[in-house]
């Protein structure tokens, strides 16, 4: 038993039973949600298992496709930490789903959970990943076990999102990412994720630039522009999949892998020597600023939220640019911070869709005072986002903060103080909005009706909420856990 | 005995029973056994010449080079069959391919052809089988000819039973380009011949290099380069097979989209690298110079067109036509490694498209027609063909762990190694193109409901037989199995280039 | 020169004229006559290579030392058969394309087709 403990590789296998457990039960839905729970939980468990194994190099290859494409796995703090918050977010949302798509009557349900579970088998496969063909195995995986979800409503619209969802995402990998790994195997020989990375010596300074920037346009799903169009379009989904997979799982996988090519492909160190990130910076504070601007003219909910994102993850990418220990450290963190944020956020939209059918923020006046504690959670994950203590979004910015500073990079210090006042300027007055406004006339029709979400909906909101706030006290174990990724 | 004839056995065996098909009792309507007889010999035949290509590989790959001496006669005056790596490859794929077509034909054949020729229908494929066989097998290139026009003329008459009228005026078409590209090669043989005195491949191979200087070894190369590229439908001289695959019955764009074609490349290899040679085909004709602007053409131009097609049939046709030039884009590299690519591309999309085209069949059989606006709602109709067709239309798109990324990924590395980058970018920019054309699909049957005009049976559950299921999901599996180990496939192939290649 | 190869510019010439029906003429019989003579030109041209100068027809007698070569003659008698098939397939697919469109005119079948192709999807297999 203890033997079978030890196979990491388990935690793919463990979604994926659970998504043949979900589709055997399709005839009953309380099982088929009791075992989504279930196998959320034991998936957790069995991560949470690993913590304090992740520096003792434990890899795993499983077999040898092709010289150079090999399916293997390994443990390190980086890929541990995300597992840890995929798996941990998966247990809260499936609570919300059950809320949220038995609040709307939504159809194929089973097909959703299903779905649901072979993206997070693909995301713990990203997770785990030990070199660049597993981890390309299975980002695509993750793009069409998403698909489905994505067009789940199977209209019009969901097929013209689908369209770009599976174009950008699609598109960019294989013209950007498949060609960057494979320069990569041809210079280096090797796609291993090795500490200090692989490509020193073995590429001159042009190819460092070009080959970086192959990288980090081809993982589409870090967001950068001009290939973020993909994110706003996947709002069609239902709000549990916007909350879990475009705000956590599917765009975490993409700034993971971002920073995984950067510190193990790459090695810091070399992206410094070579410059090789100068480009790619200016194209993140670039899309972290225009992003922004552009949250603040849309009055659709989630699509304020979804070019919120878009900013949020040039964070993390100019972590990885910026090449300091420091601040690719910042960028980590922020993986955690702003997911917890995030996803509190998402889980709003739901809420306030499933009690009221609003969808656009000028319909929201007053509304807070009918739903008082979705929108005590808004502000609570919005003040972290925005990065003020005592929330934990607040620590990840620090860092960043710090590592832009140590570069004497002063412009994105600047830009990361501009875009802090664009946060400010499109999350929070949507709680203003909502607690201090008089009531709108569509909520007057609606007046006598409206109250919280189901439980199902408000109580994850609540507990992501409250973890930002927890997890502000506790950073000192994140930290050190993922320090020695990044500093030696 | 009998295992030192295998090398003829392969192609004997369809020869002769291609007749007995044809004498056996005519079907009638309601003759359940008289309508079998055909093609349960047929699939026999089949099965057999598998497991012959079989025992042949495992001859080759333990003991090397087979040569049969047909009727005894020594070459090079005799003819030659000669068994090397790349030959039982194609013939292990033609003879596979022509299996699983006939194990999923029965019902598909009986809807679609007059139950007179039935018999007559499947005699002709057994031909078309020995043709192919026939030139993959011989090591005489006069008999390369004979074998391409058994192999021709059995496949214009078998397209010319499709249902629609145009198949008759596709097969015409295919009749023409296809005589003049046999007869370009009969010319090409005819001048090699004068300059030589010899037809064995082996025997001119060592004559070519001291003619170099003559301009009729320069006219026999031109005539052959014209005639295979007619023959494989490179672009620009595709116009006969997008037609000719989507009117033709639906097992015949099975089979023949699977072999066909792959055959002619066999033949391009053959003439190119085992008559001439690599150096004197890139070095002293420089062939690469013509083939890549021409392959990135074809990946390129097809697959836009591929875009645009209503008929699902053509549309895949237009697909081959692409899926052809990756192939022809690998030998161009004029690299090994490029080579081996083209080869591990060719056997890879022998069973995507093969599959695809099944799974055609099916729908045929259902619905009866493969127009896009008949695909709508068909993913909860046919659960099962639609989800074979998607997960082969993720292995033709390239997408990891299918047979079709595999190709891919090496002849990206193939084009990078020569920093060829156009060629890197034709090669990933031709698999967005897939995807557009591949989603196309996938949107109509996943994302539409049937429309009330499109059909009768509306919402009713219309999957095939699991006659066609079975074969189609053999293929699925072998299009994931390849892409996840390619011992086979890639080691074959490697070996094969390697021994051909000097 | 001319007169050096002249059986080579009989076989160019025959080839020529062969292919030129087969690209310009509309008519699906005389495409087939053209194909035809196209093929023969090619029969030409391995049969006069087989001609040895001075020799004499490939039987064994005394007395003589010099034989035009056999094999092409050979070769060109499966070629011949290779042909004759294509012409009966062509003209057998001639007739039931005329029985079909009621033209044996290419322009007149392409129009028709194009004609059908809005209402294509019904008919289409």
């Amino acid at each position: 038993m203890t033997e079978l403990l030890q196979h990491f590789e388990l935690a793919i296998v463990i979604p994926l039973l659970g998504s043949l457990l979900v589709l055997l039960f399709h005839n009953y839905p309380q099982l088929r949600e009791a075992t989504s729970i279930f196998v959320a939980v034991i998936l957790f468990i069995f991560t949470a298992q690993f913590i304090g194994s992740e520096n003792q190099d434990i890899s795993h290859t499983l077999f040898t496709i092709t010289p150079g494409l090999s399916l293997a796995f390994h443990i390190e703090p980086l890929g541990l930490m995300f597992a840890l918050l995929a798996s941990s977010l998966w247990i809260i949302t499936t609570v919300y789903s059950i809320g949220y798509m038995r609040g709307n009557k939504e159809n194929n349900q089973t097909r959703f959970y299903l779905f649901f579970a072979l993206s997070i088998a693909a995301t713990m496969g990203i997770a785990f990943a030990a070199n660049l063909a597993t981890l390309f195995i299975f980002y695509e995986a993750l793009t069409l076990c998403t698909f489905p979800l994505v067009t789940h409503k199977q209209n019009a619209d969901a097929q013209s999102g689908g369209r770009t969802y599976l174009g950008i995402l699609l598109g960019t990998s294989i013209v950007f990412f498949l060609t960057a790994i494979v320069i990569t195997w041809l210079q280096a020989g090797s796609l291993n994720f090795i500490p200090g990375g692989i490509l020193q010596g073995n590429i001159e300074k042009t190819g460092a630039i070009i080959l970086f920037t192959l990288f980090m346009f081809g993982i589409g799903k870090a967001a950068l522009m001009p290939f973020h169009r993909w994110l706003p379009a996947a709002m069609v989904a239902p709000t549990p999949v916007s909350a879990l997979l475009h705000a956590v799982a599917v765009v975490k996988a993409g700034v993971f892998s971002v920073l995984k090519v950067t510190v193990y492909i790459f090695g810091i160190d070399f992206v410094t020597t070579q410059n090789a990130s100068t480009w790619i910076l200016w194209i993140a504070v670039a899309t972290m600023l225009i992003s922004s601007v552009i949250a603040l003219s849309k009055d659709n909910f989630k699509a304020r939220l979804a070019y919120s994102t878009i900013s949020q993850l040039s964070y993390i990418v100019i972590g990885a640019a910026l090449a300091s220990p420091l601040a690719a450290l910042g960028g980590a963190l922020h993986i955690v911070t702003h997911a917890f944020g995030k996803i509190t956020l998402f889980f709003c939209a739901g809420a306030v869709y499933t009690a009221t059918k609003f969808t656009q923020i000028s319909q929201f006046d007053g509304l807070g005072r009918h739903m008082p504690f979705t929108f005590s959670a808004y502000l609570v994950a919005t003040i972290s986002i925005i990065g003020l203590p005592p929330f934990v979004g607040s620590w990840s910015k620090w860092f960043l903060v710090e590592g832009s500073i140590n570069t004497e990079n002063y412009l994105v210090l600047i830009a990361f103080g501009v875009s802090t006042l664009l946060n400010c300027a499109y999350l929070l007055p949507i709680a203003l909005r909502a607690f201090f406004k008089a009531p709108g006339n569509e909520i007057n029709d609606w007046a006598p009706g409206i109250k919280e979400a189901p439980l199902a909906c408000v109580v994850p909101l609540c507990i992501t909420a409250l973890a930002t706030l927890v997890m502000f006290f506790f950073i000192q174990p994140i930290y050190e856990f993922l320090a020695p990724v990044f500093i030696k | 005995m009998l295992s030192q004839h295998l090398a003829v056995l392969q192609v004997v065996v369809p020869l002769i029973c291609a007749p007995l098909c044809a004498l056996l009792p005519l079907a009638k309507p309601g003759n359940k056994l008289g309508n079998n007889l055909a093609w349960l010999l047929a699939t026999l035949v089949s099965l057999t010449t598998f497991i012959i290509a079989l025992l042949l590989t495992k001859e080759v790959s333990l003991h090397g080079v087979i040569s049969y001496q047909l009727g005894g006669w020594a070459p090079p005056w005799g003819i030659e069959y000669r068994i090397d790596h790349l030959s039982v490859y194609v013939l292990l794929i033609v003879s596979a391919i022509a299996s699983i077509t006939m194990l999923a034909a029965r019902k598909s054949v009986e809807q679609e052809i007059a139950h007179e020729k039935i018999s007559l229908f499947y005699s002709a494929f057994l031909l078309c089988l020995t043709g192919l066989l026939g030139i993959v097998a011989t090591g005489d290139a006069f008999n390369i000819f004979v074998f391409l026009e058994i192999s021709s003329l059995s496949s214009y008459a078998l397209i010319a039973l499709g249902n629609n009228r145009k198949a008759l005026t596709a097969s015409y078409q295919y009749l023409i380009m296809g005589t003049i590209g046999a007869t370009f090669i009969l010319i090409g043989v005819g001048l090699l011949y004068m300059l030589t005195g010899t037809l064995n491949i082996v025997d001119l191979q060592a004559r070519v290099p001291e003619l170099l200087s003559s301009r009729t070894l320069h006219a026999a190369f031109a005539f052959f380069t014209v005639g295979i590229s007619l023959k494989l439908a490179l672009l620009p001289l595709h116009l006969w097979l997008p037609n000719a695959y989507a009117y033709a019955p639906s097992m015949i764009t099975v089979f023949l989209s699977a072999t066909a074609t792959k055959v002619s490349l066999y033949v391009l290899f053959r003439f190119f690298f085992g008559l001439f040679s690599n150096e004197i085909t890139f070095e002293e004709f420089q062939l690469d110079k013509i083939l890549l602007p021409l392959s990135i053409l074809a990946i390129l131009i097809a697959s836009s067109v591929a875009i645009f097609q209503d008929n699902i049939k053509r549309m895949l046709a237009y697909s081959s036509v692409a899926q052809i030039g990756y192939m022809t884009l690998g030998i161009s590299l004029a690299t090994k490694s490029g080579s081996i690519a083209g080869m591990l591309h060719l056997f890879n999309h022998a069973l995507i498209k093969g599959g695809l085209f099944l799974a055609m069949a099916c729908i045929v059989l259902r619905t009866g027609s493969v127009q896009l606006k008949n695909f709508a709602g068909l993913g909860k109709r046919m659960p099962w063909t639609m989800a074979a067709i998607l997960l082969l239309g993720l292995g033709l798109i390239g997408v990891p762990s299918t047979a079709g990324f595999i190709s891919k990924w090496y002849l990206l590395i193939a084009a990078l190694e020569q920093n060829n980058w156009l060629a890197a970018a034709v090669i990933v920019g031709g698999s967005l193109l897939a995807i557009i054309y591949i989603w196309k699909i996938v949107e109509y049957a996943y994302l539409k409901s049937p429309t009330r005009q499109s059909d009768k049976y509306f919402n009713e559950r219309i999957e095939a037989p699991l006659q066609m299921l079975i074969p189609l999901w053999l293929l699925v599996a072998a299009n994931f199995y390849f892409g996840l180990k390619t011992s086979f496939s890639y080691g074959f192939a490697e070996t094969a280039i390697n021994n051909l290649f000097l | 020169m001319f007169a050096d190869y002249y059986n080579y510019w009989v076989a160019i010439i025959l080839m020529m004229l062969g292919f030129y029906i087969v690209i310009s003429d509309a008519n699906l019989i005389k495409k087939i006559i053209g194909l035809t003579i196209f093929q023969t030109s090619v029969f030409i041209l391995f049969i006069s290579m087989g001609k040895v100068e001075g020799g004499t027809a490939p039987i064994l007698a005394d007395g003589i030392t010099t034989y035009s070569n056999p094999l092409p003659h050979v070769l060109i008698l499966t070629a011949i058969v290779v042909g004759v098939a294509t012409t009966a397939l062509g003209l057998a697919i001639i007739a039931r394309i005329h029985r079909e469109y009621g033209t044996i005119d290419e322009n007149i079948i392409h129009a028709q087709d194009e004609e059908e192709y809005e209402d294509d999807d019904e008919a289409a297999s």
